[in-house]
């Protein structure tokens, strides 16, 4: 495209222009959440010096590599430790990890428990396409039962993890799930999550036609029907309730939002400086 | 009846698991080899396949699962790559020093960072030092071949084998493949039949905490200490030769593909300038030998099948009276050089009479085109500082 015609984004600055266009497949929905995550990053008028953006493995793990501010791609399944690196060197920072089911829920899953405990100030976008996109659609910790992937062609055997069940459990002090639909409430999370203090985890679901679309003979549209007919909001549920089922409705909403200890606090609570 | 199908190296190596009756696979997504356990998990769910297909959360899990099946008395099976694999090595450890017949195809990829998907052979090279067998494929023939082979051996020797393939150049390219029946490799292949088996009538305790110094065990039995069992595995891995050739040899007999030669040898017979490679990259040698044979240069390619354990007096017997080896590798060993180079300069150590002048070339790090105008090139350069009884010094790197 000539440059002189190309039209500038309103995220343009947020952007490594450079870089565009991205990977992500028509359909998909990370960049709708990677734009909400960066509309929340930059209405937060916080310094994009002290601002940095970490990610794992997969589709939603390039998110870092597109950002214009501090970022790192780190390995399948470390963007939790490599972020907790970071925050504890250097405090100041405000730093996001935005990656995928995947790459927190499966070979990363250790990590994401641990902070959550620790009260970690962090937060923690993940981007819950149901599958591992990336690798070709095979079934992941978030596959539904029964669902087909490209290792569950008869359907899943096992069941999905009820991701703010287990952020709830594990500890972290500030939890919310939205579809990509949602962008609105999903942008208002992402911005109350960034200035909570402590363990922020943010569940967006998001289409994958490309993998589990396909699989499981979804149009591009028809997930996202489902997510906007099924939806139910239901801010401060308990997370034990939630549920997020393709049938009986997808619980959403800011459902945790309280204080405790960070893991620093406790840390200068017994260290001497 | 075997009959000839369009494969990709990953094809290829899920039909060899299939029809080698693997019972337990464990597998882990990463490019480029996850078409191996996709195929596999829809064999299972088709019935085509009796095994049991576990959808673990990660490679360290996966070998996990494959030791467990082992011990328990099945034939295991993963495949992973590059990171996946690294992820893995602590497991490899375990694998090998349970002695258990574990066969891996790994698609060679390169390592982060920073990030590649792209081929090279780090990370198997990187892996060379686990205790498991190393086998590098040229083609997808081989890639099927070398996988139902390496059941045959490590269930013989009781070490885990893993078969390399180089990722995208073989994983996702299609050749024709001889795909052989069920029957004959039954015939070949028979079932595993485990060196000792969970039993819960007699329940025992599995790699215990071991001392230093061999100790009688509850019913007096002397066992060994740590260094006892390691040196069994190397003691295992020095007499695994002969073992893998009579594997490849049988395999030949029932199939019409031979494996006995642990080295593959193209217009090398007269040649005084020897490319020695593995895996694909061999291939890409034959081409630079016929363009350097059109130049009257007497130009071979020795390529290895089987990198551990190293067929180092195959290597000394076939090159000891060429006059320039150039070692073409994918990988190195940084702050040295790559590490087949070294290895085959040791094959030569103390055998005393002739030696060539052995060069050593690394190329195609993380997917890095190689030219046959390149390797040709590499060929010169060496050929003309042998005539000053030299070589270049050190690894020279092609393309950077």
């Amino acid at each position: 495209m000539n440059a002189a015609t190309t039209q500038k984004h309103p995220l343009d600055g947020m952007l490594r222009t450079d870089r565009i266009p991205h990977i992500w497949c028509p359909g998909c929905g990370i960049g709708t959440v990677f734009s909400s995550s960066l509309i929340a990053i930059s209405s937060m008028g916080t310094d994009p010096m002290k601002t940095a953006v970490v990610s794992g493995i997969g589709c939603s793990g390039r998110g870092a590599g597109y950002v214009n501010l501090d970022s790192y791609h780190t390995t399948h399944g470390r963007a939790i430790p490599f972020a907790t690196g970071m925050k504890l060197a250097n405090p100041e920072l405000t730093v996001v990890v935005f990656s995928g089911d995947g790459d927190l829920f499966a070979i990363g899953g250790n990590h994401f428990i641990h902070a959550a405990r620790r009260n970690m100030d962090l937060t923690v976008i993940c981007v819950n396409n149901l599958n591992y996109g990336m690798t070709g659609g095979q079934a992941a910790a978030t596959t539904p039962h029964l669902a087909k992937t490209s290792t569950t062609q008869r359907g899943n055997p096992e069941g999905p993890f009820n991701l703010p069940l287990l952020a709830y459990a594990c500890g972290a002090t500030f939890i919310a799930r939205w579809t990509m639909l949602h962008t609105r409430d999903l942008t208002q999370s992402i911005s109350e999550a960034l200035t909570h203090t402590g363990f922020s985890f943010i569940e967006v679901l998001a289409p994958c036609p490309t993998g589990y679309g396909r699989k499981n003979k979804l149009k591009n549209s028809d997930l996202l029907k489902v997510y906007q007919e099924k939806a139910i909001i239901k801010n401060g549920a308990n997370p034990a309730e939630t549920i997020l089922d393709m049938e009986q409705g997808i619980t959403l909403g800011k459902f945790v939002e309280y204080d405790r200890p960070t893991y620093a606090d406790n840390y200068k609570s017994v260290n001497c400086d | 009846m075997e009959q000839t199908l369009i494969l990709t190296g990953a094809q290829a190596a899920a039909e060899a698991a299939r029809l080698s009756r693997v019972q337990v696979v464990a597998a882990y997504p990463i490019t480029p080899q996850s078409k191996i356990p996709e195929t596999l998990s829809g064999y299972v769910e088709q019935g085509a396949l009796k095994a049991e297909f576990v959808r673990v959360e990660s490679e360290h899990s996966a070998m996990g699962v494959c030791i467990a099946a082992s011990i328990a008395g099945a034939r295991a099976f993963t495949a992973t790559a590059s990171n996946g694999l690294a992820y893995m090595h602590e497991q490899l450890h375990w694998a090998a020093g349970s002695r258990l017949p574990i066969v891996m195809p790994v698609a060679n990829r390169g390592v982060g960072a920073p990030w590649t998907i792209l081929n090279d052979c780090q990370d198997t090279i990187s892996q060379r030092d686990t205790g498991w067998m190393q086998f590098y494929c040229m083609n997808n023939q081989e890639v099927l071949d070398l996988v139902i082979v390496a059941f045959k051996a490590a269930e013989k020797l009781l070490i885990p084998c893993m078969v390399c393939f180089d990722g995208f150049l073989l994983s996702h390219t299609y050749m024709p493949v001889a795909v052989p029946g069920q029957k004959e490799v039954d015939v070949f292949l028979p079932p595993y039949v485990p060196f000792h088996t969970m039993d819960g009538d007699n329940p025992v305790n599995i790699n215990p905490v071991v001392t230093s110094e061999p100790i009688p065990d509850p019913d007096g039995v002397l066992s060994p200490g740590y260094i006892g069992f390691r040196h069994r595995l190397q003691k295992s891995h020095e007499g695994a030769l002969p073992v893998i050739r009579q594997a490849g040899r049988e395999f030949g007999q029932v199939f019409g593909r031979s494996y006995e030669d642990p080295l593959f040898g193209y217009r090398a017979e007269d040649a005084d300038f020897v490319f020695v490679a593995m895996g694909a990259i061999a291939g890409e040698a034959c081409e630079a030998v016929d363009a350097l044979r059109q130049e009257g240069v007497k130009a071979g390619v020795i390529a290895l099948r089987i990198y551990r354990p190293f067929p180092a007096l195959e290597l000394y017997q076939a090159l000891r009276h060429r006059r320039v080896v150039g070692v073409i590798e994918k990988a190195i060993s940084y702050g040295y050089e790559g590490a087949l180079a070294s290895e085959l300069k040791a094959a030569f150590y103390g055998k005393g009479g002739p030696m060539p002048l052995i060069s050593n070339y690394i190329a195609g790090l993380g997917g890095k085109e190689l030219p046959t105008a390149d390797l040709v090139e590499a060929a010169r350069q060496s050929i003309t500082a042998a005539q000053n009884g030299v070589v270049p010094e050190g690894a020279q790197w092609i393309g950077c």
